[in-house]
């Protein structure tokens, strides 16, 4: 193995992958370490519509198994590792501690996406896998002649929303607003979807149940009224937060812990480059961390063209 | 020894009744990190061969015994020594937290 990467890329999604096509491509030794559970969030979904290429959908585990393979085709070393550490004091002479091992690189691209943002209610986590779920693709056969609710307004529980009414009885989704902030498009299969109801202007505050889930407590947000609804599934979908833990004190984060971003795709640390939802919290497509893998891994190309002249 | 496949109808005896240690992976076809999860329990389960059983269930295809230990979410992996449950992983995350769970039995 070199002694020192051109590239290190920290994550496997779409973001991290494509950028080590593009790396890979341009003949830069490139390590992706890309997590124990690689992938990304579209390990968490089913069928992917908007991925353009695939005019009949893709699933989305195949899909970055697909883009993965194309990375590895063109030279790229993963390694399904955690990143325990990160040190970015020596521009040129980065240093990233994987599973016990520590590795070196001359420039290095984030992208570490985002990961679900729980409700943090106490009794949540005892009951992750006994009822609730952030995963409906992977859990919805479970709670077939179930009754379930989805929290959150956003094209992720449209299509939570959406599965789950493949198998439960009846699904609701419980909204803190009164409008959606999903797509038209998921809004409108939601609404047609007659075993789909909404609860607008709710907050879920608490999750009723010792072994498994039994119900919710809800708060009306206006009068601030509670009341109990009996439920067997909470499906949480209020949406992500960047997995930026490893990187506090070494790059500069936003006060939403996003990593800041100058000039497009650089941190600010000259050498170390980001893309994807770990910075991106306006698209957050699939798409569109492809796109910015591609460009971080052009402007690190450039950037280490740059330094060696 | 591989990943033993089995289903609801000789679960009793591949794992209720099993000498060793036996960890029952709850997967489907359809699920991402159950794929994830795949190749990592190939690898304990040559590693860690004589000592500990590993074996797969499709809780498509059967139904019945992830609905009994009240599995609701896949990948779920259950550990049983002489019968019964002794702990559980929901979801994945690696290597490592299967092995914490694997060291439980032995």
């Amino acid at each position: 193995m070199n002694d020192i990467f051109d590239v290190i890329i920290i994550g496997s999604g779409p973001a991290g992958l494509t950028a080590g096509i593009y790396t890979t491509r341009a003949s830069l030794s490139t390590l992706i370490i890309g997590g124990t559970a690689w992938g990304g969030q579209l390990m968490l979904t089913t069928e992917v519509e908007n991925f353009p290429g695939f005019p009949e959908g893709i699933m989305g585990p195949e899909l970055i198994g697909k883009i993965r393979k194309q990375a590895e085709r063109f030279g790229a070393v993963f390694k399904e590792e955690d990143v325990e550490s990160v040190d970015f004091e020596v521009v040129g002479d980065f240093r990233v501690v994987g599973d016990g091992e520590q590795y070196k690189g001359r420039s290095i691209i984030i992208a570490t996406g985002a990961q679900t943002q729980w409700l943090n209610l106490p009794t949540e986590k005892r009951l992750i896998g006994r009822g609730v779920s952030s995963c409906a693709p992977c859990d919805a056969p479970f709670f077939k002649e179930k009754e379930v609710i989805v929290v959150g307004g956003g094209d992720s529980a449209m299509e939570e929303a959406l599965v789950l009414s493949r198998f439960a009885t009846s699904v609701k989704i419980v909204h803190r607003r009164n409008a959606f902030r999903a797509s038209e498009i998921m809004q409108k299969k939601v609404f047609d979807n007659p075993k789909i109801s909404v609860i607008w202007n709710s907050e879920v505050v608490d999750i009723l149940g010792e072994e498994k889930v039994t119900g919710v407590k809800l708060k009306d947000v206006g009068t601030g009224e509670t009341k109990e609804v009996r439920i067997d599934g909470v499906f949480v979908a209020i949406g992500h937060k960047p997995a930026t833990e490893i990187y506090s004190g070494q790059v500069e984060l936003d006060e939403k812990e996003y990593i800041k971003v100058y000039d497009h795709t650089r941190t600010s640390k000259v050498g170390v480059f980001v893309a994807g939802d770990v910075h991106d919290y306006r698209y957050k497509q699939a798409i569109t961390a492809a796109a910015f893998g591609c460009m971080a891994a052009m402007d690190a190309e450039k950037w280490l063209e740059e330094r060696k002249s | 020894m591989a990943v033993l496949a089995i289903d609801d109808n000789n679960f009793d005896k591949e794992v209720l009744e099993s000498k060793v240690p036996v960890l029952v992976d709850y997967a489907a076809e359809w699920c991402g990190p159950c794929r994830l999860a795949g190749p990592v329990l190939d690898e304990l389960a040559k590693e860690y061969e004589g000592k500990v059983k590993i074996v797969k269930i499709d809780v498509d295809q059967s139904p019945k015994t992830p609905a009994n230990f009240g599995v609701m979410s896949i990948p779920t992996t259950i550990l049983f020594k002489n019968g019964k449950e002794i702990g559980r992983q929901v979801g994945f995350g690696g290597k490592k937290p299967f092995e914490e769970l694997i060291n439980k039995g032995l």
